[in-house]
């Protein structure tokens, strides 16, 4: 910690002296889309790519950026992101130029809100049920590098309780989910709804499917299959789970709140992220700052003031997990 | 629940998805708007995934009636 410490004094030293130099813009570097290679003088180029989405445009951009200042190959990352590695810092001026001009910009590393991850959501994936791809533009454009003073803190949003971008696993995710409901009168008692249900959520009661609330993870594919219409979507939203992370001591996030609007997931991003900022301590995860102060505690400051559908016992949150191999489960 | 018969007829038993969704397709495209196409489909994944997809086409499944093992579907070509 401490020799990572001062050997990250002395890069952003020698940047500071670099970036007077070459006239760059020192909080630029600093954002941390240029990141340190193992190789001296060379630097591994962060793109900034929200939800996987890159225009043709940029990539032919990060493709002439690889031929020109690397080595002819980009790396995609495990969190979407294209990287240019073997960039001489030399030519970072050149880099950002070349960037502006198709409107784009490097990400970020060190302790702030990431560039947020998503799944083609409802737009062309039949699983989805909501929009993945808007909602991740609109938080990427409003939260992206947002300081946290303590570590990173990551965002993603899956379409479906498949859960591609394993929310599970970020600071914050968002996670879409409906709530079925069945017009009894249209209903011809086809069973195709209980047959489509991988929960066993459906059952029949005489001629109708009858739902149960504690077994339904609200992936919408009765409403899918349903061939007429009787079972519909009586309420579709974000499941919101916080407190998850990767990496050498992996965290599984909470579900904190059910069937959130877009604009209530505003909101939980930017009362969490100031609720992380006062309570985290040094460069601890807020996983790690629940942990240390209680779920509960979480809820009542930023879940409950929001007004939102609380997920606040534990048992409602059974449904979502399979259980075993949890290191800690009894 | 409707009485139609079936212009054509699909014994999917035993053929895995997707497999059994592309054979009701091919045939499907071969039929009229309207006409209906009667389908014996495997319970479990097939039953789980094929009325699903066929419905997202347009296609409207009129009948479903469970026999030993299996099902039996009719379905009618899109408009």
């Amino acid at each position: 910690m401490e020799s990572s410490q001062s050997s990250m004094e002395g890069l952003k030293a020698e940047l500071r002296k670099e970036s007077r130099r070459l006239k760059l813009n020192f909080d630029e570097l600093k954002s941390g889309g240029f990141i340190k290679q193992t190789q001296k003088d060379l630097f591994t180029v962060r793109l900034r790519c929200p939800g996987g989405r890159v225009t043709a445009d940029k990539m032919r951009t990060a493709a002439a950026i690889a031929d020109k200042y690397g080595r002819g190959e980009v790396h995609i990352t495990v969190r979407q992101s294209v990287e240019v590695p073997y960039v001489n810092y030399i030519h970072f001026d050149a880099v950002a130029e070349e960037l502006r001009a198709v409107n784009w910009s490097v990400a970020s590393c060190g302790a702030r809100v990431r560039v947020p991850t998503a799944c083609a959501g409802c737009s062309y994936n039949p699983n989805g049920l909501v929009d993945t791809q808007g909602i991740c533009a609109e938080v990427d454009r409003r939260y992206f590098g947002t300081p946290t003073g303590h570590h990173k803190f990551k965002m993603s949003f899956s379409g479906c309780p498949i859960d591609c971008f394993r929310t599970r696993e970020m600071d914050l995710g968002f996670q879409g989910m409906v709530e079925p409901k069945l017009l009894e009168d249209l209903c011809n008692g086809c069973q195709l709804c209980v047959k489509g249900c991988e929960d066993k959520a459906l059952r029949m009661e005489g001629d109708l499917p009858v739902r149960d609330d504690s077994l339904c993870v609200g992936c919408g594919d009765c409403v899918k299959v349903c061939p007429v219409d009787a079972m519909v979507v009586a309420r579709r939203g974000w499941l919101a789970r916080v407190g998850g992370r990767h990496g050498k001591h992996p965290l599984f996030a909470y579900e904190v709140a059910n069937f959130l609007t877009d604009d209530q997931v505003y909101a939980l991003i930017e009362t969490t992220v100031d609720w992380y900022r006062h309570h985290g301590e040094g460069r601890e995860r807020i996983g790690a700052v629940i942990g240390r102060i209680g779920l509960n505690t979480y809820l009542d400051d930023v879940v409950r003031p929001l007004g939102v559908e609380i997920v606040a016992q534990a048992d409602q949150r059974r449904k979502y997990w399979a259980g075993g191999n949890l290191y800690d489960s009894k | 629940m409707t009485q139609n018969s079936a212009e054509s007829e699909l014994d999917l038993r035993g053929v895995l998805c997707p497999l059994n969704f592309v054979h009701i397709k091919i045939k499907l495209e071969e039929m009229n708007s309207g006409d209906v196409l009667e389908v014996l489909l495997d319970d479990g994944e097939p039953m789980r995934n094929v009325p699903k997809s066929l419905k997202q086409e347009g296609h409207r499944i009129l009948r479903v009636a469970p026999e030993d093992g299996h099902y039996r579907l009719l379905i009618q070509v899109a408009e």
